[in-house]
């Protein structure tokens, strides 16, 4: 009986999931009449503007991930290492982006960095991407530093310092050659889902007026038929790829540990 | 080794803080200040003068209303969210499934989490819109016409449907861990002591689960409330709630106003605060009891 409970709420919200993903897969397929095709693939992939935003959400998804580690781990690890004390303050900033929306956000950096203001970011191209970058590793600041931090939980970050220390190592070398290698697969695993977020990202890129590839599909969306349940399919592969990647980098870790 | 302490002490001080210097200007010129900036924008008149009245401009029919709809909606989507997932979650963990099942049902949420916004409205609207897959198999194999019953995808139950695609396994992800903290003793004393199914639910488990559950809501309707893209995407400008309505003011400024924009911002920014307080105060207080 309550096995049969189980199965019944499992399956049907499997179906809710499952019906959503068909619809889209079929619909994309439909576009030659009558029969199924890949056609609105191919107009997909035959549009420049896919490619250019594609290429520019890429772009800008590797320069959040830089931002965010060159920024996350140092931090995260002088936290553990010297500063105890300051760990709410910085738990409480990194948990800041789920409490203010995005768009929230956004709107401030329109209204402080206008053309007007002390650091006129949206003046240029360039200064925009910066701005779009660094809101894109605010937002992404949440999952980063949970995924560092609990890495660094893992290693003895005090003796790994005070070996390195007594080798000859300075700071530079102490983060770049002792702590980040050994939190890389955090570093992945907040890496992936920081691709993830950024990529299908619409509000701040749309806002700030930024060719990225979230603003191209809602546009695409709002003018075509068959193309957008295309992008969907392609956009679901990509965020189950970063996924997995995710995954594939923890159990790593899993193993790594149990080896130790 | 420091010799003499309390020498010491104001030295070392201020250089150690410098460490996370990067960070908080990082914090304070992304985030802090230019949600300051919206804040105190929401208190101040075009010239420049401390006020109340943005605050008091936002008590329209329209910004009532959209206030409303959000509210509504984020309400809807986590309590339905909730339960789905606290089914399915309980399903997995107690309902005696096969342990395959487990793993493939988490790593699908950590993807369906994270498939929100603009491809999700896709994913929707081919399958409930207007020729969609199960409106069409509806109408052609059982002769029912959505459209004609009240439906539409593009509507406030619409958005509904669509929200809980990544409310549901949210919920999931969170409560999973909460329902494996329950431990097993606590069953098999309540049974000793004579506790039925039922007892042992309503007085252990959900007493000791309720503040991650009433957590996971909060967190869910916070999630709905500030999410612009897939509303966005599924219903363009014309749905009147809040995100969206700022979203139109930050285009075009179309409440004639831009301070009243601050005000709409410092709204939606005060319930998401609330909402995300009470989970985060109630996720301390979980945490006593699942370790």
């Amino acid at each position: 009986m309550m096995r049969l409970v189980a199965w019944g709420a499992l399956l049907s919200g499997c179906l809710f999931f499952l019906l959503p993903l068909v619809g889209m897969t079929e619909f994309s397929l439909k576009m030659r009449r009558g029969e199924y095709s890949f056609d609105a693939y191919a107009v997909v992939f035959a549009d420049p503007s896919f490619w250019a935003t594609f290429g520019y959400s890429l772009a800008l998804s590797a320069a959040t991930i830089v931002v965010g580690v060159v920024l996350v781990v140092p931090t995260a690890y002088w936290v553990r290492l010297k500063l105890p004390q300051a760990r709410p303050f910085v738990e409480f900033v990194t948990l800041l982006p789920l409490v203010i929306p995005a768009i929230v956000i956004v709107f401030g950096y329109i209204r402080m960095y206008n053309t007007s203001s002390f650091l006129p970011l949206t003046g240029s191209a360039l200064g925009t991407d910066i701005l779009l970058t660094m809101g894109y590793a605010t937002l992404a600041l949440p999952y980063m530093y949970r995924s560092v931090d609990t890495g660094l939980r893992t290693i003895d970050v005090g003796v790994l310092t005070e070996a390195a220390q007594s080798l000859g190592a300075g700071w530079y070398t102490i983060l770049t050659k002792i702590i980040l290698p050994n939190v890389m697969v955090a570093v992945l695993s907040g890496a992936f889902l920081t691709l993830a977020i950024v990529l299908g990202e619409f509000t701040m890129a749309a806002l700030l007026n930024r060719p990225a590839f979230g603003p191209y599909m809602q546009l695409l969306g709002a003018n075509r038929a068959y193309e957008p349940p295309a992008l969907a399919v392609i956009a679901f592969a990509i965020t189950w790829g970063c996924m997995g990647l995710m995954q594939l980098a923890t159990r790593f870790a899993k193993h790594e540990r149990a080896k130790a | 080794m420091p010799t003499d302490p309390i020498r010491r002490a104001p030295r070392r001080l201020p250089l150690e803080w410098l460490g996370i210097l990067p960070f908080a200007i990082f914090a304070f010129l992304f985030l802090i200040l230019p949600t300051m900036r919206i804040v105190i924008g929401a208190f101040q008149t075009p010239e420049g003068g401390f006020t109340f009245q943005n605050l008091l401009d936002l008590n329209t029919d329209s910004i009532r209303a959209a206030y409303w709809t959000s509210i509504k909606l984020s309400f809807y989507t986590a309590i339905l969210g909730c339960a789905a997932g606290f089914a399915m979650a309980a399903a997995v963990v107690f309902g005696g499934l096969p342990k395959g099942v487990r793993s493939p049902l988490l790593t699908f949420s950590g993807v369906a989490s994270n498939f929100a916004g603009v491809p999700l409205a896709f994913a929707f609207i081919a399958t409930l819109g207007p020729v969609g897959l199960i409106t069409v198999w509806l109408r052609t194999e059982f002769g029912i016409n959505l459209r004609a019953m009240g439906f539409n995808l593009l509507s406030f139950w619409g958005l509904v449907i669509t929200y809980l695609f990544f409310q549901i396994p949210l919920m999931i992800l969170i409560i999973t861990p909460a329902l494996d903290g329950l431990k097993r003793e606590w069953r098999e004393a309540a049974a000793v002591l004579g506790a039925t199914g039922v007892q042992y639910w309503r007085m252990v488990a959900l007493p000791i689960l309720f503040p991650s559950i009433l957590g996971t809501f909060a967190l869910l309707f916070a999630n709905a409330f500030g999410a612009v893209a897939t509303a966005f995407a599924l219903t363009g400008p014309q749905l009147n709630i809040v995100p969206i309505k700022l979203f139109a003011q930050i285009r075009g400024d179309v409440l004639g106003n831009p301070n009243l924009g601050y005000a709409l911002a410092f709204g939606m920014i005060v319930i998401t605060a609330a909402a995300n307080l009470l989970y985060i105060w109630l996720r301390v207080r979980s945490e006593r009891w699942l370790k």
